[in-house]
């Protein structure tokens, strides 16, 4: 199973297994990675899921999708590389994949 | 109460409130008991996508999951699955359970939820009638969802209309009966009320509005459904989903105040300063709407209520809440709500319907109070930044779709 590490904005790391097919939010959620909220349970309606996608794997998670890009708009703290982690699908390719995580998502 | 006295809590209601309490008091930090107390089979799990996603089969049990079922005993939560809670006996804090267990708290979470209403018609127990509110609900219904399969579903709020649509895209024959002139009365405008009935229409669902029902018809199983006007439409399944109602009665039972709901102050405190009530079964004052008690239905309030519960009994940073928001997945449409439309006295567009994209913003004199966004998530982030933080946008500036809605947002006052 594909393993994905979280890190906290104060540096603590999660290694978690993210069955393929779910989203790298819901492995977070399930794993209780504090900082993930996901209150809408990956309905993109919330942003409560922000993370930042380690450079060197941004090739591989692919793209923000438009409605994602609408609602990073009005999060805090957003880069380039910010995603919301509902809307990235775990593959094989995602295995090692780094996550980190931003100070706040409200 | 001082919070170093709290060394067990009990939750009854093991749904979203209930589950995301007792996860919110571990991570606050609570070293004490917390017993989770629950009335379905399985851990607290998301209810929203059962007449969405669940529904069509696009996703299993284990994917609504709010945490897997070994987080519970990892994290010390005793979880009573299948457990009824009886009888409260506040003098001495105490809940009996089913079978006649008795648990001490020193601080009692009520998460109890709502039930679906029955129909109050003959024939409402007939094999094929449905009622939609749990995982077990919904599994009874899916093996019957086939290709045309004629579906009657009574109510057109959104989980009917969101029921309608799964139906519509696996291929049954639908029909919607609502016993208002449009769907979605309580809901929403009649505006976007009228774009959602459109959608449906132009994808196939038939609609008896201002419909009544008279009686399901049926001798094994449900046949059809007759209305007062004397016509019949014949049926395979019928889907109720004509509302919930708070299931309070252990509240009343034990005399707390109820009004609608379990009444509470804004910690979610009942009329026992020992006794905290949360989620559907709870109404409470709503600080963006000046303090107007409301009960809400909503993944939103289920999850503020166990965030304040958990900041009070933990004696953490006391939560700001956030403006309600809620959603609807209708077809390929995303309707994002947020903000309370009730007591609107104008509706401004911005975005056309005929775009399948547009959002539908409400004020109240020159405050803004809510937004129905359609495939609009810039509409609804930003209006519901706005009414969280009490500012509002000029209705004219909506209509300048050359602007974008962050721009707008940012020059709010």
């Amino acid at each position: 199973m594909p393993k994905i590490t979280y890190i906290e904005s104060n540096g603590k790391e999660h290694v978690v297994d993210a069955p393929v097919g779910q989203t790298v939010m819901e492995a977070a959620v399930k794993h209780a990675v504090p900082g993930i909220d996901a209150d809408c349970g990956g309905a993109c309606a919330c942003a409560t899921c922000h993370v930042y996608v380690d450079p060197e794997w941004l090739s591989k998670t692919g793209e923000q999708n438009s409605m994602e890009q609408s609602m990073l708009d009005f999060a805090n703290d957003v880069e380039d590389n910010s995603r919301l982690s509902c809307q990235i699908k775990v593959s094989a390719e995602l295995d090692g994949l780094v996550v980190r995580l931003p100070k706040s998502q409200h | 109460m001082s919070t170093g006295e709290i060394r067990r809590v009990i939750i009854i209601g093991a749904g979203q409130a209930g589950g995301e309490t007792a996860q919110r008091l571990r991570q606050g930090g609570f070293e004490g008991e917390i017993t989770l107390i629950g009335e379905e089979p399985a851990a607290p799990y998301q209810r929203p996508p059962l007449s969405k996603a669940y529904l069509k089969g696009d996703l299993d049990i284990d994917r609504l999951m709010l945490r897997p079922a070994s987080m519970y005993a990892e994290e010390r939560i005793a979880l009573l699955t299948k457990t009824r809670a009886v009888w409260i006996d506040r003098a001495n804090r105490k809940v009996r359970v089913e079978g006649g267990r008795e648990l001490p708290y020193d601080a009692l979470v009520l998460a109890t939820g709502a039930k679906p209403r029955k129909l109050p018609l003959v024939g409402a127990d007939l094999e094929g009638v449905y009622l939609f509110r749990t995982a077990a609900d919904v599994d009874r219904v899916r093996e019957k969802f086939v290709s045309s399969a004629k579906l009657i579903v009574i109510g057109a709020g959104y989980i009917g209309l969101e029921v309608a649509a799964v139906a519509r895209q696996l291929g049954l024959n639908v029909t919607v009966i609502e016993t208002a002139v449009r769907p979605l009365a309580r809901v929403t405008s009649p505006e976007v009320a009228g774009f959602f009935l459109d959608e449906h229409t132009r994808q196939g669902v038939r609609f008896v509005l201002g419909g009544q029902p008279a009686l399901i018809k049926g001798s094994d199983r449900v046949a059809g459904v007759a209305l007062t006007d004397g016509s019949e439409l014949p049926a395979d399944l019928v889907i109720a989903g004509i509302g919930v109602t708070p299931d309070i009665a252990i509240a009343e039972q034990c005399g707390l105040t109820v009004n609608n709901g379990i009444v509470t102050d804004r910690q979610c405190r009942t009329s026992d300063p020992n006794i905290f009530a949360i989620g559907d079964c709870a109404a409470r004052p709503m600080v963006h709407y000046e303090g107007r008690i409301v009960r809400l239905e909503s993944v939103h309030n289920a999850v503020e209520g166990a965030k304040i519960v958990a900041a009070t009994l933990t004696g953490g940073k006391e939560h700001t809440e956030e403006a309600p928001w809620f959603w609807s997945d209708q077809y390929d449409l995303k309707l994002q709500i947020a903000g309370l439309f009730h007591g609107y006295d104008r509706v401004v567009f911005r975005g056309v319907m005929a775009d399948r994209a547009f959002a539908a913003f409400y004020y109240k004199g020159d405050k803004l109070i809510a937004v129905d966004a359609v495939n609009r998530p810039a509409e609804y982030l930003g209006a519901k930044m706005l009414i969280q933080t009490g500012r509002t946008l000029l209705p004219n500036l909506l209509e300048d779709m050359s602007r974008p809605m962050k721009e707008l947002v940012a020059s709010a006052r």
